[in-house]
């Protein structure tokens, strides 16, 4: 058993701000199942939000208008103190990564760059050309680095050790040593990303399982919101990497088969810009509606940016476009197609990153304070990790020194026996079910059934698909002995969460009798505030999903119609 | 036997238009449903288990594949459909997080980066990083390569503390752009005939790394980090091969990066020979 005051899951940016901000009072590791800086945080391309101001055009903007940008974008969903808590935090953010080294483009006076996003009043993303999340990821890292902070990387963590209402610890298997181990700590943060990979086409990494919301409902953790996944408009033609926001920030139009602007129609004040729902569904519809290009798709045009602009802002997108289109943006316009993109749901947190656990924490992609609702602003996904990863650290610095929990090394055998068994169980079943075919049922089904367009028929049937695929789990075998980097072991472990999260989504999204930011159901295309301005909440009871609602904060900004 | 084929522009627009994965409307696919027709590609893969011993080998598997794949899309369709054992790292499948460095066909690459209908042949050989230790099959142990890159100190050595402080300019901010753009994926630490012969070698992307800070015009450090690298196993040890320029997948230069950083440390000598002998300035 090894043990630490706190463990920290998840080496992307939440995990690693969290880390930081607890070495310096407390004795802190990370466990992540990829090393830090292959975390998907650094595949984020367009920005960060902050009210700098620092752009010629954005003379009075303010961490409030922020927040009001940030609520209306999520359909009034996101609660609201949250919200402005997040946005007055976002300037300080970026003077720390500042102080930090990390190179944000600027701006001609030196200061740090802005460009403008969908659903933002101002230009307020920063930005470090199309590589933000690379660049504040290893920025972030070279911090760990310069702490001496303990990593234990390529470690996968599988299960909560919890008892009486605490979290003991957690065990993990070491892919490097191909053995399953015990940690035991105080407290214990989960940062370990969405579920974008319960969906076919998504832009998110093969490591974005969901794996901690999985582990977290295992334990009886409440989670918050499932049913409101993003939709990136513009993600490549077949393979579904994103093509960042900016390209539109930067001036990029959005063109059907008839070189028409077809935003006009749907968001004629925002265009382009409207957030990312919105575009996305009009993508959507124009495609089903025949006015789409070759392949199902609409087009990205950057070519009037011109050579010099593009290398300058958007170089990642053009070597994205060349290595995986064959294709260069500066001669021809990219073919794009809406991709699953982001989980605005997660494990139920407040302000603080606390669950219902109290000494287990969340903190980013996987948390679900709320500050996102119904529908996330482009550039506060990066936000909200670096806030929350930091609030997280400094509400458990604050709470050490009276914290008595000592975590019994019992409970963590108990949970390591359990976790055996389940692969013995496996192992005896020898090639069985491979996890893989209900995986791939799975991301076909959300993906065509409980996607951009959303209607009761298709949504019954995805809930008994899903349901069917959760009882065939019971037959998954494996026949890889266990050793040194075994994906299978790894991958059936994780599948098991997958599903139960792809049930709740569905069944959350079936529940829900109306549309809400990304939640769009063509049988209720309206919002309905006086039954559903409420959060989803879900947990398991043994293998049963329960679901309930709790209120949302709406007291800064009464909710209003949401036009662009 | 399938005719060779040279990667050319249109085939890639060709193949594009052909893809069949597109509409998120369609009914949901079938695994193995397909309505291009397969091509059928052999890839031989190095397999060995550290823990277990034994010889090392070459394993064969094919694969039909309908339309434009990745050697990395294919690899994880191996280990799904044929064989759960074989290992090989991956996370972003967009060539930003640098998991899946290996050989293919004998050029160090991202495998994601890598389609496979421009190869020139229907057969792929994938090999793990050379001059680093076979853990699992394409895994290899990259602990040295982290060790070298914390020796250097990967961090900025500067104290800010107020917005005005050392501001950047854009100028400032573009000089050490390549240098930021590394993706520490390990490419060209394999490809350095240097670090195969020398295994004290700091490495091209350390180094390069290390001139990242030394150039950023808000780096404060002082001489230790140069002095530590003044020697045949530091920065003296580049042959300016540049293999690390031919394989970097970010377009990455790390040979520019060494030669920066020796200049720097040049300088960094002369300043403390003046120093010492003030006189004979």
């Amino acid at each position: 058993m090894t043990e630490h005051d706190v463990l920290v899951v998840g080496g992307g940016l939440a995990g690693l701000r969290a880390a930081v901000g607890l070495a310096d009072q407390c004795d802190v590791a990370v466990l992540s199942k990829v090393h830090p800086v292959r975390s998907h945080s650094g595949a984020a391309q367009g920005g960060l939000n902050a009210a700098l101001g620092n752009a010629p055009q954005a003379g009075d903007d303010s961490p409030e208008k922020h927040a009001f940008d940030t609520i209306k974008g999520s359909d009034y969903l996101a609660d609201q103190v949250a919200v402005l808590q997040m946005c007055r935090l976002a300037p300080q953010v970026v003077r720390e990564f500042e102080g930090w080294g990390a190179p944000f483009s600027r701006f001609d006076s030196g200061a740090v760059a802005q460009r403008p996003f969908g659903g933002g009043g101002f230009p307020r993303t920063c930005y470090a050309a199309d590589r933000t999340g690379h660049v504040l990821l290893h920025t972030l890292y070279e911090q760990l680095v310069c702490r001496g902070i303990k990593v234990y990387d390529e470690l996968a963590v599988t299960r909560i050790a919890v008892a009486d209402g605490r979290c003991h610890g957690l065990v993990a298997y070491d892919l490097k040593r191909g053995r399953f181990e015990t940690f035991a700590a105080k407290f214990c943060v989960f940062a370990t990303g969405g579920y974008g990979r319960a969906y076919r086409n998504s832009t998110n990494a093969l490591i974005n399982t969901g794996s901690g919301i999985g582990m977290a409902l295992a334990a009886g953790i409440a989670v918050k919101d499932l049913e409101f996944v993003q939709f990136h408009p513009t993600t490549l033609l077949g393979t579904n990497i994103l093509i960042t926001e900016g390209s539109r920030g930067e001036g990029g139009y959005l063109v059907n088969r008839a070189g028409e602007r077809f935003m006009a129609r749907y968001a004629p004040q925002a265009m382009e810009l409207a957030p990312r729902d919105i575009v996305a569904r009009s993508i959507q519809t124009e495609i089903n509606e025949g006015r789409g290009c070759e392949g199902g798709c609409v087009h990205l045009d950057l070519r009037h940016l011109g050579k010099t602009r593009i290398v300058e802002r958007l170089p990642g997108i053009r070597q994205i476009c060349i290595d995986f289109a064959g294709l260069d943006p500066v001669q021809e316009p990219i073919p794009i197609q809406p991709g699953q993109h982001y989980s605005m749901g997660g494990i139920d947190t407040d302000v603080r990153g606390r669950t219902s656990i109290d000494n287990f924490y969340a903190a980013g992609e996987c948390a679900c304070v709320s500050v996102h609702g119904a529908n996330r602003l482009g550039g506060n996904s990066l936000l909200d990790t670096l806030v929350f990863g930091r609030l997280v650290a400094e509400d458990i610095n604050a709470r050490r020194g009276e914290f008595s929990f000592k975590p019994q090394e019992a409970v963590l055998r108990r949970c390591l026996a359990e976790q055996t068994a389940q692969l013995e169980s496996m192992f005896a079943r020898g090639k069985g079910l491979p996890h893989y075919q209900l995986r791939e049922s799975l991301r076909a089904v959300l993906a065509e059934q409980v996607g951009i367009f959303r209607h009761e028929s298709a949504m019954t049937q995805a809930v008994e698909q899903i349901g069917g695929l959760r009882q065939q789990y019971a037959a998954v075998g494996c026949c890889t002995p266990l050793g040194p980097f075994n994906f299978e072991v790894l991958q059936a472990l994780e599948l098991e969460g997958l599903l139960c999260v792809g049930e709740i989504i569905a069944k959350g999204a079936l529940a829900r009798q109306e549309s809400r930011g990304s939640h769009f159901r063509t049988d209720y295309p309206v919002r309905n505030d006086a039954q559903w301005l409420k959060h989803t909440l879900a947990r398991l009871d043994g293998s049963q999903i329960s679901f309930s609602y709790t209120e949302v904060d709406t007291s800064q900004h009464a909710p209003q119609a949401r036009t662009y | 036997m399938h005719p060779k084929r040279e990667p050319t522009e249109e085939m890639v627009k060709d193949s594009f238009s052909n893809s069949n994965v597109s509409g998120t409307l369609r009914v949901p696919l079938l695994i193995g449903t397909q309505s291009v027709p397969d091509t059928l590609y052999r890839f031989d893969v190095f397999r060995y288990d550290a823990a277990s011993g034994g010889p090392p080998r070459f394993q064969t598997y094919e694969l039909e594949v309908n339309r434009q794949t990745s050697v990395l899309e294919g690899l994880l369709r191996i280990q799904d459909e044929q064989d759960p054992s074989l290992a090989f790292r991956s996370s972003c499948r967009g060539a930003v997080c640098g998991s899946c460095s290996m050989s293919i066909s004998g050029r160090l690459n991202l495998a994601c980066r890598v389609q496979l209908h421009l190869l020139a042949e229907r057969r792929v050989v994938l090999e793990p990083l050379p001059g680093l230790d076979v853990v699992k099959d394409l895994v290899v142990d990259m602990d040295p390569f982290w060790a070298k890159y914390e020796r250097i100190q990967p961090w900025l050595h500067a104290e800010i503390t107020s917005a005005e402080d050392d501001r950047m300019s854009e100028p400032q901010r573009q000089r050490i752009d390549q240098f930021v753009n590394c993706i520490l994926c390990g490419l060209c630490y394999a490809a350095c005939p240097v670090t195969k012969s020398d295994e004290r070698f700091t490495g091209p992307a350390a180094l390069a790394k290390l001139y990242r800070f030394l150039a950023d015009s808000r780096e404060r450090r002082d001489g230790a980090t140069l002095e530590q690298e003044d020697s045949p196993a530091g920065m003296w040890g580049c042959h300016t091969i540049m293999k690390c320029c031919e394989v970097c997948p970010k377009e990455v230069r790390p040979t520019d990066g060494i030669r920066g950083a020796r200049r720097k440390l040049l300088s960094h000598k002369l300043k403390q020979i003046l120093r010492r002998n003030p006189r004979e300035t």
